[in-house]
């Protein structure tokens, strides 16, 4: 570099969620702690519909277990509500909401 | 309880078992038909408000999911009326749709039953069970803990061949 001044840059913008319109942010499928559901079942129920492995879905089905409710799955709203109709076939406590 | 048998799944059931597994898959059906309510606990468990906090949410979600869920849950219980042995005790075989189908079946069977018997997150079933004997051995309640935690041990005998 010579001896000449940098020329001045403006700070890049880091974009900001909250600038982002709510339409277009992603909802989530969240399964909610249940008192009969076999921690097993949860499990394969996980593995079998978002074909996740064991590990993932050992994780999140402790995650449920232990935090009261877990994010499966994220994206689009119709998405969601198709994720959760499946969960709720196999007796799942599942809600859609914004991520 | 289920064993696997090649790519089948096999129990073999006591005619009591027969009964108590037509019963409830029964009750299931009727609730799920005739006694379809929301405002009964038990349909409100099986099927959840998609979101709680928004009622017309909700309802718009219903309307394009329900009767699927509906007519998905009366056959996964009627997979378990279909293959059970008619009146007498009897082995039970089922393929892999079939199995998931019960299981699935025995799942809603549970929920229902833990609705109605207010099993809550620590409930210890062994404790709830000695309890209701001490109160009352020929009650109703016994009756259903025995059988919710059957369902428990045959559903989780069932899982486990389908991982094996």
């Amino acid at each position: 570099m010579g001896g000449m001044a940098a020329p001045q840059v403006a700070p890049v913008e880091t974009p900001d969620t909250d600038e982002v319109p709510a339409s277009d942010r992603p909802w989530v499928t969240i399964v909610w702690d249940d008192p009969v559901n076999l921690m097993p079942y949860v499990t394969w129920v996980f593995q079998k519909l978002f074909g996740y492995s064991r590990e993932k879905a050992e994780q999140l089905m402790l995650d449920v277990h232990h935090k009261g409710r877990a994010v499966v799955s994220s994206g689009a709203r119709e998405r969601m509500e198709h994720d959760a109709s499946q969960l709720h076939a196999y007796g799942l406590w599942a809600t859609v909401d914004r991520s | 309880m289920f064993r696997r048998q090649g790519d089948r799944y096999v129990a073999t059931f006591a005619v009591d078992e027969v009964r108590v597994l037509r019963k409830v898959a029964a009750e299931v059906v009727g609730l799920l038909t005739d006694g379809f309510d929301h405002t009964d606990p038990v349909v409100g468990r099986l099927f959840p408000e998609v979101y709680p906090e928004d009622a017309s949410g909700t309802a718009e979600f219903r309307r394009y999911t329900e009767g699927d869920l509906k007519t998905a849950k009366i056959d996964q219980a009627g997979a378990i009326l279909a293959s059970l042995p008619d009146s007498a005790g009897g082995e039970v075989r089922l393929d892999a749709e079939a199995a998931e189908a019960w299981l699935r079946a025995l799942n809603d069977a549970r929920l229902a039953m833990g609705v109605r018997l207010e099993i809550k997150d620590g409930t210890d079933l062994g404790e709830e069970l000695d309890d209701a004997v001490a109160e009352d051995p020929t009650s109703s309640r016994v009756f259903q803990l025995s059988v919710y935690a059957y369902l428990g041990y045959l559903q989780e005998s069932l899982l486990n061949a389908l991982i094996d």
